[in-house]
């Protein structure tokens, strides 16, 4: 699905990600690491919001910068940085305005995604006015709408409650598109066809969610 | 708040072409201060109390409109009774909230998106160099960030409370501006990420 190859970031002359060459076909795939370990660095690659100082990342067979940008959505932490509009029906449209669809066509996605989520009578709620687990869902609905192939996850649950989490987490499970997330919720990946797990920079583990998870707890231990 | 001023309704001021209420807006303001005098404010606002009424809007509307700026009407008040006389300073207020209730009309009855859509519109025969999109895109983000700046404000103050600072002007805006830049860096982040070019 997407490959890495001998993928490097730098910042201010400072090493963030060394040396990633990876092949993700799962359809779940985790990502796991301590404070500061480049996991989100390692996430914003995928849909090309970070640019490798070196080495590349492609899609299948290669692909430019804007198709990853198509085909990969990224959902953020703090759903109030990705939502653009004040209002949901009017959020939901921005991307696809960008996609340079038509109004009808527009108009057909936004309903068809909030009723696959249950979410048709947020449509036309003012966006600050919602709950947090409503706006990561709608934050969710926005990237869903553009009909990406892959999506990428930079630990979306951390501000919702337990019951919120569990909503969300539901929704995941019950999409067809491969999901990439990056969580500290280690339960959420017990599923997951793989996980990676990535510490200064370099991913030190890559296998099955019981194996790498055991593994990292294990690193942890104070 | 400012973004929740538009009120859902299928009026005509309401079905209204964005372009066309935005040019109507600038066409009064400007007839206001051209056209001296108390026939032209009267004018003026019986033309935007006949679109509030059009638009299935009630005095609690207008209220709620003016009603920010009413310390600032005071001022201005006081400053022109005591240069000139009370008719004059009368006349300069209603001035300025038929201003505000001609501009409120637009809010109330046009989408974030409609205005984006207005002003992409309206800027459609500027020069190629002109960033359309992005003026277009600032203005909806000015609407959709006030009450997240707001709730920002609101959270480091109580932090600050919390540590007896809430009356430190720098103890609050340096976190606050942190906050807003971090914020904006992600944000950007996030449009990208939907396409925007």
């Amino acid at each position: 699905m997407i490959a890495f190859t001998d993928v490097s970031v730098e910042k201010n002359g400072v090493a963030i990600l060394g040396g990633i060459t990876l092949h993700l076909r799962e359809r779940r795939v985790g990502i796991i690491g301590r404070n500061g370990s480049g996991k989100s660095t390692f996430a914003r690659l995928f849909n090309g919001i970070e640019k490798p100082t070196s080495g590349r990342v492609a899609l299948d067979a290669p692909h430019e910068r804007e198709a990853l940008r198509r085909h990969v959505g990224f959902v953020f932490q703090n759903p109030d940085n990705q939502i653009v509009y004040p209002i949901v029906s009017e959020d939901l449209a921005f991307g696809l305005k960008n996609l340079k669809l038509s109004a009808r066509e527009t108009q057909a996605r936004i309903e068809a995604v909030l009723e696959r989520f249950g979410l048709t009578h947020l449509r036309d709620r003012f966006t600050h006015q919602l709950s947090g687990g409503e706006k990561q869902m709608i934050a969710l609905a926005g990237v869903l709408v553009m009909r990406p192939r892959m999506i990428v996850m930079d630990e979306p649950t951390t501000l919702l409650d337990l019951w919120n989490k569990r909503k969300f987490m539901a929704a995941i499970d019950a999409l067809d598109e491969h999901v990439v997330l990056v969580s500290h919720d280690l339960d959420l990946l017990a599923d997951f066809d793989r996980v990676l797990h990535i510490e200064d920079g370099t991913i030190v583990a890559d296998g099955d969610p019981a194996t790498v998870v055991a593994g990292y707890v294990a690193s942890t231990r104070c | 708040m400012l973004t929740d001023l538009y009120v859902f309704a299928d009026s005509p001021v309401h079905r209204a072409r964005p372009v066309v209420k935005i040019a109507a807006l600038v066409v009064l303001c400007t007839s206001l201060f051209v056209c001296e005098g108390w026939t032209a404010v009267t004018v003026a606002g019986v033309l935007v109390f006949t679109g509030f009424a059009l638009a299935g809007l009630g005095p609690r509307h207008a209220i709620v409109s003016v009603r920010p700026a009413l310390w600032i009407l005071a001022a201005i008040f006081a400053v022109q009774l005591y240069m000139t006389d009370v008719v004059f300073a009368g006349f300069i207020v209603a001035r300025f909230v038929v201003l505000i209730l001609a501009a409120a009309l637009v809010t109330l009855t046009t989408r974030t998106s409609e205005f984006v859509d207005g002003i992409l519109s309206a800027l459609r025969f500027a020069p190629a160099w002109v960033p359309k999109a992005q003026i277009a895109l600032a203005v909806s983000l000015f609407l959709r960030f006030v009450p997240l700046v707001r709730t920002a404000l609101d959270d480091v103050r109580e932090a600050q409370r919390a540590r007896g600072l809430d009356r430190n002007i720098k103890a609050i805006l340096v976190p606050l501006v942190v906050r807003i830049l971090k914020t904006a860096d992600e944000v950007s982040q996030a449009i990208y990420a939907r396409s925007f070019d």
